[in-house]
Protein backbone atom coordinates (compact mmCIF):
# COMPACT_ATOMS: atom_id res chain seq x y z
CA UNK A 1 0.00 0.00 0.00
CA UNK A 2 1.80 3.07 -0.82
CA UNK A 3 0.59 6.76 0.88
CA UNK A 4 -0.57 8.81 -2.01
CA UNK A 5 -1.82 12.36 -1.74
CA UNK A 6 -4.38 14.49 -4.03
CA UNK A 7 -3.52 17.51 -1.50
CA UNK A 8 0.03 16.99 -0.28
CA UNK A 9 1.74 19.98 1.30
CA UNK A 10 -1.54 20.95 2.00
CA UNK A 11 -0.76 21.02 6.04
CA UNK A 12 2.06 23.76 5.79
CA UNK A 13 1.01 26.56 7.95
CA UNK A 14 1.58 29.91 5.23
CA UNK A 15 -0.74 32.28 5.89
CA UNK A 16 -2.17 31.54 1.99
CA UNK A 17 -2.88 27.71 3.90
CA UNK A 18 -4.59 29.39 6.74
CA UNK A 19 -7.00 31.52 4.35
CA UNK A 20 -10.69 29.88 4.78
CA UNK A 21 -11.31 27.92 1.73
CA UNK A 22 -13.63 29.58 0.17
CA UNK A 23 -11.69 32.42 -0.15
CA UNK A 24 -9.18 30.72 -1.61
CA UNK A 25 -11.46 29.20 -4.37
CA UNK A 26 -13.09 32.57 -4.99
CA UNK A 27 -9.91 34.27 -5.88
CA UNK A 28 -8.91 31.15 -7.64
CA UNK A 29 -11.92 31.06 -10.09
CA UNK A 30 -11.59 34.85 -10.72
CA UNK A 31 -8.10 34.23 -11.63
CA UNK A 32 -8.45 31.74 -13.81
CA UNK A 33 -11.86 33.62 -15.62
CA UNK A 34 -9.92 36.69 -15.82
CA UNK A 35 -6.77 34.73 -17.04
CA UNK A 36 -9.18 33.24 -19.91
CA UNK A 37 -10.60 36.05 -21.14
CA UNK A 38 -7.50 38.40 -21.66
CA UNK A 39 -6.78 38.21 -25.39
CA UNK A 40 -3.07 37.34 -25.86
CA UNK A 41 -1.95 40.45 -27.62
CA UNK A 42 -1.66 42.31 -24.53
CA UNK A 43 1.64 40.35 -23.13
CA UNK A 44 2.27 42.33 -20.88
CA UNK A 45 -0.79 41.09 -18.38
CA UNK A 46 0.63 37.63 -18.87
CA UNK A 47 3.73 38.40 -17.55
CA UNK A 48 2.12 39.61 -14.50
CA UNK A 49 -0.23 37.19 -14.11
CA UNK A 50 2.67 34.74 -13.92
CA UNK A 51 4.97 37.14 -11.76
CA UNK A 52 1.44 37.09 -9.40
CA UNK A 53 0.80 33.10 -9.29
CA UNK A 54 5.15 32.59 -9.01
CA UNK A 55 4.90 35.38 -5.81
CA UNK A 56 1.97 33.23 -4.15
CA UNK A 57 3.71 29.98 -4.60
CA UNK A 58 6.82 31.43 -2.90
CA UNK A 59 4.44 32.74 -0.12
CA UNK A 60 2.91 29.80 0.29
CA UNK A 61 5.90 27.62 1.45
CA UNK A 62 5.16 24.54 -1.14
CA UNK A 63 8.25 23.65 -2.94
CA UNK A 64 8.09 25.51 -6.37
CA UNK A 65 9.90 22.29 -8.37
CA UNK A 66 6.95 20.32 -6.78
CA UNK A 67 4.45 22.53 -8.56
CA UNK A 68 6.23 22.73 -11.61
CA UNK A 69 6.58 19.06 -12.23
CA UNK A 70 2.79 18.82 -11.11
CA UNK A 71 1.52 21.03 -13.69
CA UNK A 72 3.57 19.14 -17.01
CA UNK A 73 1.13 16.59 -16.23
CA UNK A 74 -1.48 18.58 -18.40
CA UNK A 75 1.43 19.39 -21.30
CA UNK A 76 0.83 16.25 -23.64
CA UNK A 77 -3.31 17.61 -23.42
CA UNK A 78 -2.99 20.96 -24.13
CA UNK A 79 -0.25 20.74 -26.53
CA UNK A 80 -2.03 18.46 -29.02
CA UNK A 81 -5.07 20.74 -28.87
CA UNK A 82 -2.23 23.88 -29.46
CA UNK A 83 -0.67 22.48 -31.94
CA UNK A 84 -3.64 21.10 -33.91
CA UNK A 85 -4.94 24.84 -34.12
CA UNK A 86 -1.66 26.17 -35.99
CA UNK A 87 -2.60 25.32 -39.35
CA UNK A 88 -6.13 25.97 -39.26
CA UNK A 89 -5.96 30.08 -38.45
CA UNK A 90 -6.24 32.28 -41.68
CA UNK A 91 -4.04 34.99 -41.79
CA UNK A 92 -0.90 36.23 -42.39
CA UNK A 93 1.94 33.05 -43.52
CA UNK A 94 5.32 33.11 -41.27
CA UNK A 95 6.06 29.70 -42.65
CA UNK A 96 5.59 26.70 -44.72
CA UNK A 97 6.35 23.52 -45.26
CA UNK A 98 5.31 19.44 -46.19
CA UNK A 99 3.94 16.70 -44.48
CA UNK A 100 3.89 13.96 -47.02
CA UNK A 101 1.00 15.46 -49.62
CA UNK A 102 0.14 18.21 -47.86
CA UNK A 103 1.68 21.91 -47.92
CA UNK A 104 0.73 23.49 -44.08
CA UNK A 105 1.16 26.65 -43.68
CA UNK A 106 2.19 28.60 -40.39
CA UNK A 107 0.06 31.53 -39.65
CA UNK A 108 1.09 34.78 -37.06
CA UNK A 109 -2.34 33.98 -35.94
CA UNK A 110 -1.77 30.50 -35.40
CA UNK A 111 1.19 31.07 -33.62
CA UNK A 112 -0.78 33.59 -31.49
CA UNK A 113 -3.31 31.46 -30.75
CA UNK A 114 -0.58 28.73 -29.92
CA UNK A 115 0.80 30.88 -27.30
CA UNK A 116 -2.16 32.04 -25.65
CA UNK A 117 -3.53 28.20 -25.00
CA UNK A 118 -0.64 27.40 -24.03
CA UNK A 119 0.23 30.23 -21.56
CA UNK A 120 -3.53 30.33 -20.39
CA UNK A 121 -3.61 26.17 -19.85
CA UNK A 122 -0.32 26.71 -17.74
CA UNK A 123 -1.37 29.43 -15.97
CA UNK A 124 -4.97 27.88 -14.93
CA UNK A 125 -3.15 24.81 -14.10
CA UNK A 126 -0.75 26.15 -11.46
CA UNK A 127 -3.61 28.50 -9.78
CA UNK A 128 -5.42 24.94 -9.05
CA UNK A 129 -2.22 23.21 -8.06
CA UNK A 130 -1.83 25.86 -5.82
CA UNK A 131 -5.25 25.60 -4.72
CA UNK A 132 -5.48 21.90 -4.01
CA UNK A 133 -1.52 22.24 -2.20
CA UNK A 134 -2.48 24.92 0.41
CA UNK A 135 -6.18 23.53 1.16
CA UNK A 136 -6.78 20.04 2.76
CA UNK A 137 -9.10 18.18 0.68
CA UNK A 138 -12.27 18.09 3.70
CA UNK A 139 -11.99 21.77 3.88
CA UNK A 140 -11.87 22.02 0.57
CA UNK A 141 -15.10 20.48 0.11
CA UNK A 142 -16.57 22.11 3.03
CA UNK A 143 -16.00 25.26 1.22
CA UNK A 144 -17.58 24.30 -1.86
CA UNK A 145 -20.75 22.66 0.72
CA UNK A 146 -20.59 26.55 2.17
CA UNK A 147 -20.48 28.03 -1.20
CA UNK A 148 -23.72 26.50 -2.78
CA UNK A 149 -22.39 23.18 -4.68
CA UNK A 150 -24.77 20.68 -4.25
CA UNK A 151 -24.43 18.24 -1.66
CA UNK A 152 -24.42 15.17 -3.72
CA UNK A 153 -21.71 16.78 -5.80
CA UNK A 154 -19.54 17.17 -2.52
CA UNK A 155 -20.36 13.56 -1.25
CA UNK A 156 -19.50 12.07 -4.48
CA UNK A 157 -16.14 14.43 -4.67
CA UNK A 158 -15.69 13.00 -0.76
CA UNK A 159 -15.85 9.65 -1.79
CA UNK A 160 -13.85 10.25 -4.23
CA UNK A 161 -11.22 11.41 -2.57
CA UNK A 162 -11.37 8.46 -0.07
CA UNK A 163 -11.61 5.76 -2.13
CA UNK A 164 -9.73 6.47 -5.48
CA UNK A 165 -6.08 5.32 -3.87
CA UNK A 166 -7.88 2.01 -2.56
CA UNK A 167 -9.05 1.16 -6.15
CA UNK A 168 -5.28 2.49 -7.47
CA UNK A 169 -4.36 -0.33 -4.81
CA UNK A 170 -6.90 -3.00 -6.14
CA UNK A 171 -5.84 -2.08 -9.80
CA UNK A 172 -2.16 -2.04 -8.89
CA UNK A 173 -2.56 -5.73 -6.97
CA UNK A 174 -5.01 -7.68 -9.86
CA UNK A 175 -1.77 -6.15 -12.24
CA UNK A 176 0.80 -7.97 -10.18
CA UNK A 177 -1.35 -10.57 -10.20
CA UNK A 178 -1.55 -10.93 -13.85
CA UNK A 179 2.15 -10.32 -14.26
CA UNK A 180 2.87 -13.05 -12.47
CA UNK A 181 1.31 -15.67 -14.87
CA UNK A 182 1.79 -13.45 -17.56
CA UNK A 183 3.54 -15.62 -20.21
CA UNK A 184 3.32 -13.19 -23.36
CA UNK A 185 0.46 -14.02 -25.42
CA UNK A 186 -0.88 -12.67 -28.62
CA UNK A 187 -1.93 -8.64 -28.41
CA UNK A 188 -5.62 -9.51 -28.80
CA UNK A 189 -5.65 -11.92 -25.85
CA UNK A 190 -3.65 -9.23 -23.61
CA UNK A 191 -6.35 -6.53 -24.42
CA UNK A 192 -8.83 -8.99 -23.22
CA UNK A 193 -7.42 -9.66 -20.21
CA UNK A 194 -7.40 -5.96 -19.73
CA UNK A 195 -10.52 -5.87 -20.26
CA UNK A 196 -11.69 -8.18 -17.74
CA UNK A 197 -9.88 -6.46 -15.40
CA UNK A 198 -11.41 -3.19 -16.00
CA UNK A 199 -14.80 -5.10 -15.84
CA UNK A 200 -13.72 -6.60 -12.36
CA UNK A 201 -12.59 -3.53 -10.71
CA UNK A 202 -16.21 -2.10 -11.90
CA UNK A 203 -18.12 -5.04 -10.21
CA UNK A 204 -15.85 -4.59 -7.03
CA UNK A 205 -16.41 -1.30 -6.81
CA UNK A 206 -19.94 -1.38 -7.04
CA UNK A 207 -20.28 -4.12 -4.25
CA UNK A 208 -17.70 -2.36 -2.23
CA UNK A 209 -20.33 0.59 -2.58
CA UNK A 210 -23.10 -1.55 -1.09
CA UNK A 211 -20.94 -2.56 1.95
CA UNK A 212 -20.32 0.83 2.53
CA UNK A 213 -24.00 2.48 2.07
CA UNK A 214 -24.61 -0.50 4.84
CA UNK A 215 -21.78 0.70 6.95
CA UNK A 216 -23.68 4.18 6.20
CA UNK A 217 -27.15 2.78 7.46
CA UNK A 218 -25.82 1.57 10.39
CA UNK A 219 -24.69 4.49 11.88
CA UNK A 220 -28.11 6.19 11.34
CA UNK A 221 -27.73 7.68 7.87
CA UNK A 222 -30.89 8.65 6.64
CA UNK A 223 -30.09 9.92 3.31
CA UNK A 224 -29.09 13.30 4.64
CA UNK A 225 -24.93 14.27 4.76
CA UNK A 226 -25.03 16.64 7.31
CA UNK A 227 -22.74 19.41 8.74
CA UNK A 228 -20.82 19.02 11.32
CA UNK A 229 -18.94 22.55 11.65
CA UNK A 230 -19.39 25.85 9.65
CA UNK A 231 -16.41 27.92 8.16
CA UNK A 232 -15.86 31.24 9.46
CA UNK A 233 -14.40 34.13 7.51
CA UNK A 234 -11.47 35.99 9.50
CA UNK A 235 -10.10 39.44 8.35
CA UNK A 236 -6.96 38.05 6.66
CA UNK A 237 -9.49 36.94 4.02
CA UNK A 238 -10.97 40.33 3.84
CA UNK A 239 -7.21 41.51 3.25
CA UNK A 240 -6.20 38.83 0.82
CA UNK A 241 -9.64 38.53 -0.90
CA UNK A 242 -9.90 42.38 -1.66
CA UNK A 243 -5.86 43.29 -2.68
CA UNK A 244 -5.92 39.65 -5.00
CA UNK A 245 -9.19 40.87 -6.95
CA UNK A 246 -8.01 44.76 -7.02
CA UNK A 247 -4.57 43.32 -8.42
CA UNK A 248 -6.67 41.14 -11.61
CA UNK A 249 -8.17 44.45 -11.82
CA UNK A 250 -5.00 46.44 -12.24
CA UNK A 251 -3.55 43.98 -14.70
CA UNK A 252 -6.78 44.08 -16.69
CA UNK A 253 -6.63 47.72 -17.21
CA UNK A 254 -3.09 47.91 -16.90
CA UNK A 255 -2.34 48.97 -20.41
CA UNK A 256 -4.92 51.83 -20.67
CA UNK A 257 -2.45 53.79 -18.57
CA UNK A 258 -0.60 54.25 -21.43
CA UNK A 259 -3.07 54.92 -23.96
CA UNK B 1 -33.48 -12.27 32.81
CA UNK B 2 -32.97 -9.44 30.56
CA UNK B 3 -32.12 -10.64 26.90
CA UNK B 4 -30.03 -7.61 24.49
CA UNK B 5 -30.85 -10.03 21.26
CA UNK B 6 -33.87 -12.76 20.97
CA UNK B 7 -34.40 -13.81 17.56
CA UNK B 8 -37.25 -15.99 16.79
CA UNK B 9 -37.84 -18.75 13.35
CA UNK B 10 -35.19 -16.79 11.19
CA UNK B 11 -34.65 -17.58 7.83
CA UNK B 12 -33.33 -15.52 5.38
CA UNK B 13 -32.50 -15.91 1.18
CA UNK B 14 -30.30 -14.14 -1.02
CA UNK B 15 -32.60 -12.79 -4.10
CA UNK B 16 -30.32 -15.30 -6.13
CA UNK B 17 -31.90 -17.81 -3.39
CA UNK B 18 -29.26 -18.99 -2.45
CA UNK B 19 -30.07 -20.03 1.66
CA UNK B 20 -28.05 -18.56 3.76
CA UNK B 21 -30.18 -18.83 6.93
CA UNK B 22 -32.55 -21.94 7.45
CA UNK B 23 -34.01 -21.49 10.97
CA UNK B 24 -31.85 -19.57 13.59
CA UNK B 25 -33.40 -19.67 17.41
CA UNK B 26 -30.93 -17.80 19.71
CA UNK B 27 -31.10 -15.21 22.70
CA UNK B 28 -28.66 -13.58 24.21
CA UNK B 29 -28.50 -11.90 27.96
CA UNK B 30 -27.37 -8.47 28.46
CA UNK B 31 -23.58 -8.28 29.27
CA UNK B 32 -22.52 -11.60 27.36
CA UNK B 33 -19.40 -12.05 25.35
CA UNK B 34 -20.78 -14.08 22.61
CA UNK B 35 -18.32 -15.95 19.73
CA UNK B 36 -20.25 -17.12 15.92
CA UNK B 37 -17.76 -18.99 15.13
CA UNK B 38 -18.10 -21.42 11.51
CA UNK B 39 -16.73 -21.97 8.12
CA UNK B 40 -16.90 -19.44 5.58
CA UNK B 41 -20.62 -19.27 4.38
CA UNK B 42 -22.24 -20.22 7.28
CA UNK B 43 -24.67 -17.46 7.40
CA UNK B 44 -22.33 -16.04 10.44
CA UNK B 45 -22.07 -12.07 8.13
CA UNK B 46 -25.91 -12.44 7.27
CA UNK B 47 -27.09 -12.91 10.71
CA UNK B 48 -24.83 -9.91 11.79
CA UNK B 49 -26.26 -8.02 9.08
CA UNK B 50 -30.09 -9.18 10.62
CA UNK B 51 -29.26 -7.65 14.07
CA UNK B 52 -29.83 -3.77 13.15
CA UNK B 53 -32.02 -4.43 10.06
CA UNK B 54 -29.90 -3.83 6.85
CA UNK B 55 -31.40 -6.93 6.12
CA UNK B 56 -34.82 -8.35 7.03
CA UNK B 57 -36.81 -11.19 6.86
CA UNK B 58 -39.96 -12.90 8.02
CA UNK B 59 -38.80 -14.09 11.28
CA UNK B 60 -38.75 -12.38 14.71
CA UNK B 61 -35.48 -10.30 15.45
CA UNK B 62 -35.63 -7.94 18.83
CA UNK B 63 -32.57 -5.97 20.00
CA UNK B 64 -33.40 -4.75 23.56
CA UNK B 65 -37.01 -6.09 23.78
CA UNK B 66 -37.57 -3.56 20.22
CA UNK B 67 -38.34 -5.51 17.69
CA UNK B 68 -35.95 -4.89 14.39
CA UNK B 69 -38.64 -3.56 12.19
CA UNK B 70 -39.03 0.36 10.40
CA UNK B 71 -40.49 2.75 13.25
CA UNK B 72 -37.55 0.97 15.72
CA UNK B 73 -34.45 1.14 13.36
CA UNK B 74 -33.37 4.85 14.85
CA UNK B 75 -33.36 3.31 17.90
CA UNK B 76 -32.09 0.07 17.20
CA UNK B 77 -29.09 1.55 14.87
CA UNK B 78 -28.10 3.85 17.78
CA UNK B 79 -28.06 0.75 20.43
CA UNK B 80 -26.06 -1.85 18.32
CA UNK B 81 -22.72 -0.83 17.07
CA UNK B 82 -22.23 -3.23 13.99
CA UNK B 83 -18.45 -3.07 13.33
CA UNK B 84 -18.21 -4.23 9.25
CA UNK B 85 -15.21 -6.67 8.58
CA UNK B 86 -13.37 -4.25 6.16
CA UNK B 87 -12.31 -1.19 7.58
CA UNK B 88 -12.00 0.19 4.46
CA UNK B 89 -16.01 -0.10 4.11
CA UNK B 90 -16.26 0.93 7.52
CA UNK B 91 -14.56 4.20 7.38
CA UNK B 92 -15.82 6.35 4.12
CA UNK B 93 -14.74 10.04 4.93
CA UNK B 94 -12.00 12.48 4.10
CA UNK B 95 -11.18 12.33 7.40
CA UNK B 96 -10.81 10.65 11.14
CA UNK B 97 -12.81 13.38 12.83
CA UNK B 98 -15.94 12.58 10.30
CA UNK B 99 -16.02 9.32 10.21
CA UNK B 100 -16.69 8.87 14.00
CA UNK B 101 -18.77 12.20 14.12
CA UNK B 102 -20.80 10.26 11.42
CA UNK B 103 -22.99 8.26 13.57
CA UNK B 104 -23.22 11.02 16.05
CA UNK B 105 -24.65 13.70 13.52
CA UNK B 106 -26.98 11.26 12.14
CA UNK B 107 -28.18 11.02 15.65
CA UNK B 108 -28.60 14.42 16.15
CA UNK B 109 -26.05 15.74 18.26
CA UNK B 110 -25.18 19.25 18.56
CA UNK B 111 -21.92 20.33 17.67
CA UNK B 112 -20.21 20.52 20.79
CA UNK B 113 -21.91 17.18 22.11
CA UNK B 114 -19.93 15.53 18.78
CA UNK B 115 -16.82 17.17 19.51
CA UNK B 116 -16.72 15.54 22.58
CA UNK B 117 -17.80 12.40 21.90
CA UNK B 118 -15.56 12.05 18.86
CA UNK B 119 -13.19 12.47 21.41
CA UNK B 120 -14.18 10.10 24.17
CA UNK B 121 -14.81 7.16 21.61
CA UNK B 122 -11.23 7.77 20.05
CA UNK B 123 -9.68 7.62 23.92
CA UNK B 124 -11.26 4.84 24.10
CA UNK B 125 -9.47 2.96 21.42
CA UNK B 126 -6.37 4.51 22.06
CA UNK B 127 -6.55 6.84 19.11
CA UNK B 128 -6.44 10.13 20.72
CA UNK B 129 -4.82 13.02 18.29
CA UNK B 130 -5.77 10.59 14.81
CA UNK B 131 -8.71 13.50 14.10
CA UNK B 132 -7.25 14.83 10.99
CA UNK B 133 -5.77 11.77 9.66
CA UNK B 134 -7.30 10.44 6.04
CA UNK B 135 -8.33 7.03 6.26
CA UNK B 136 -6.32 5.96 3.62
CA UNK B 137 -3.15 6.93 5.59
CA UNK B 138 -3.93 4.61 8.28
CA UNK B 139 -2.14 1.26 9.01
CA UNK B 140 -4.97 -1.61 9.24
CA UNK B 141 -4.86 -2.19 12.88
CA UNK B 142 -5.40 1.76 13.39
CA UNK B 143 -8.18 1.23 10.78
CA UNK B 144 -9.53 -1.32 13.08
CA UNK B 145 -9.29 0.94 15.93
CA UNK B 146 -10.86 3.64 14.40
CA UNK B 147 -13.51 1.51 13.07
CA UNK B 148 -14.71 0.59 16.60
CA UNK B 149 -14.30 3.85 17.56
CA UNK B 150 -16.83 5.36 14.93
CA UNK B 151 -19.38 2.71 16.76
CA UNK B 152 -18.56 3.39 20.08
CA UNK B 153 -19.25 7.42 19.84
CA UNK B 154 -22.77 5.97 20.14
CA UNK B 155 -22.86 4.89 23.00
CA UNK B 156 -23.88 1.57 21.66
CA UNK B 157 -25.26 -1.21 24.31
CA UNK B 158 -24.69 -3.88 21.80
CA UNK B 159 -21.20 -4.12 19.76
CA UNK B 160 -21.49 -6.59 17.06
CA UNK B 161 -18.15 -7.46 15.20
CA UNK B 162 -16.78 -9.06 12.03
CA UNK B 163 -13.86 -10.56 12.28
CA UNK B 164 -12.60 -8.30 14.43
CA UNK B 165 -8.88 -10.06 13.95
CA UNK B 166 -8.71 -10.95 10.30
CA UNK B 167 -5.39 -9.66 8.65
CA UNK B 168 -3.89 -8.06 12.04
CA UNK B 169 0.10 -9.56 12.74
CA UNK B 170 -0.10 -11.43 16.11
CA UNK B 171 0.77 -8.61 17.78
CA UNK B 172 -1.95 -5.85 16.83
CA UNK B 173 -4.45 -8.70 17.39
CA UNK B 174 -3.21 -9.10 20.97
CA UNK B 175 -3.59 -5.59 21.48
CA UNK B 176 -7.08 -5.41 20.29
CA UNK B 177 -8.32 -8.62 22.09
CA UNK B 178 -6.94 -6.68 24.98
CA UNK B 179 -8.93 -3.50 23.72
CA UNK B 180 -12.39 -5.51 23.23
CA UNK B 181 -11.99 -7.13 26.64
CA UNK B 182 -12.13 -3.40 27.95
CA UNK B 183 -15.31 -2.49 26.34
CA UNK B 184 -18.10 -3.27 28.65
CA UNK B 185 -21.36 -4.18 27.07
CA UNK B 186 -23.00 -6.87 25.03
CA UNK B 187 -20.61 -7.99 22.65
CA UNK B 188 -21.32 -10.45 19.58
CA UNK B 189 -17.87 -11.78 17.88
CA UNK B 190 -17.84 -13.82 14.52
CA UNK B 191 -14.77 -15.24 13.70
CA UNK B 192 -12.80 -18.12 12.57
CA UNK B 193 -10.48 -17.13 15.32
CA UNK B 194 -10.37 -19.63 17.77
CA UNK B 195 -7.13 -18.44 19.54
CA UNK B 196 -9.57 -15.05 20.32
CA UNK B 197 -12.59 -17.14 21.15
CA UNK B 198 -11.38 -18.57 24.01
CA UNK B 199 -9.42 -15.18 25.20
CA UNK B 200 -12.39 -13.20 24.89
CA UNK B 201 -16.30 -14.98 24.90
CA UNK B 202 -17.71 -17.08 27.95
CA UNK B 203 -19.87 -18.52 25.09
CA UNK B 204 -19.79 -19.82 21.57
CA UNK B 205 -22.07 -20.39 18.72
CA UNK B 206 -21.22 -22.95 16.08
CA UNK B 207 -22.96 -22.19 12.73
CA UNK B 208 -22.68 -24.00 9.52
CA UNK B 209 -25.01 -24.12 6.50
CA UNK B 210 -27.32 -20.98 7.77
CA UNK B 211 -27.83 -22.62 11.14
CA UNK B 212 -26.95 -23.11 14.58
CA UNK B 213 -24.73 -26.54 15.19
CA UNK B 214 -24.01 -25.83 18.70
CA UNK B 215 -23.98 -23.67 21.29
CA UNK B 216 -22.43 -23.59 24.98
CA UNK B 217 -19.95 -22.47 27.39
CA UNK B 218 -16.74 -21.70 24.98
CA UNK B 219 -13.98 -24.23 26.95
CA UNK B 220 -16.56 -27.02 26.37
CA UNK B 221 -17.45 -26.14 22.55
CA UNK B 222 -13.43 -25.61 21.76
CA UNK B 223 -12.68 -29.06 23.38
CA UNK B 224 -14.89 -30.85 21.21
CA UNK B 225 -13.19 -31.59 18.25
CA UNK B 226 -15.45 -33.69 16.64
CA UNK B 227 -17.56 -30.98 16.65
CA UNK B 228 -14.94 -28.26 15.20
CA UNK B 229 -14.19 -31.03 12.45
CA UNK B 230 -17.64 -31.88 11.38
CA UNK B 231 -18.18 -27.38 10.73
CA UNK B 232 -14.49 -27.27 8.94
CA UNK B 233 -12.92 -25.55 12.07
CA UNK B 234 -9.99 -28.15 12.72
CA UNK B 235 -8.31 -29.88 10.45
CA UNK B 236 -9.87 -33.26 9.10
CA UNK B 237 -6.76 -35.03 10.49
CA UNK B 238 -4.68 -34.27 13.44
CA UNK B 239 -0.93 -33.45 12.75
CA UNK B 240 1.99 -33.72 14.87
CA UNK B 241 0.91 -30.42 16.38
CA UNK B 242 -1.26 -32.07 18.18
CA UNK B 243 -4.15 -29.09 17.72
CA UNK B 244 -6.80 -30.29 19.96
CA UNK B 245 -4.14 -30.17 23.05
CA UNK B 246 -4.29 -26.46 22.61
CA UNK B 247 -7.45 -25.73 22.08
CA UNK B 248 -8.57 -27.59 25.36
Amino acid sequence: MKHSFIDQYSDLGSFIHKLDPRTKLITTFAFLLAVLIMPISRWQAFAFYFALVFALILFSRVPLLYIIKRSLVIVPFVLVIAVLNLPFKQGETVGEFNIWLWRVSITYEGLLAFYSIMAKAWLSILGLILLSSTTPFDRLLRGMEQLGLPKVMVMILSFMYRYIFVLTDEVMRMKQARDSRNFGGKRLWQIKTIGNMIGTVFIRSYERAERVHAAMLSRGFEGQMRMTSHLKFKKADAYFGMSFLSCLVAIGCFPFFYS
Amino acid sequence: MDYAIEIAGLFFEYPDSQKALSGINLDIPVGQTVALIGPNGAGKSTLLLHLNGILTSNGSVKVMGLSVEGKNLKTIRSKVGLVFQNPDDQLFSPTVFEDVAFGPINMGHSQEEVRKLVTQALASVGMNGYEKRSGHHLSIGEKKRIAIATVMAMSPQVLVIDEPTSSLDPRAKWAFIDLLRGLKMTKIIASHDLEMVQALCERTIVMDKGQIVADGITQRILADFALLQSSGLAPASTGPSGYPDKAG
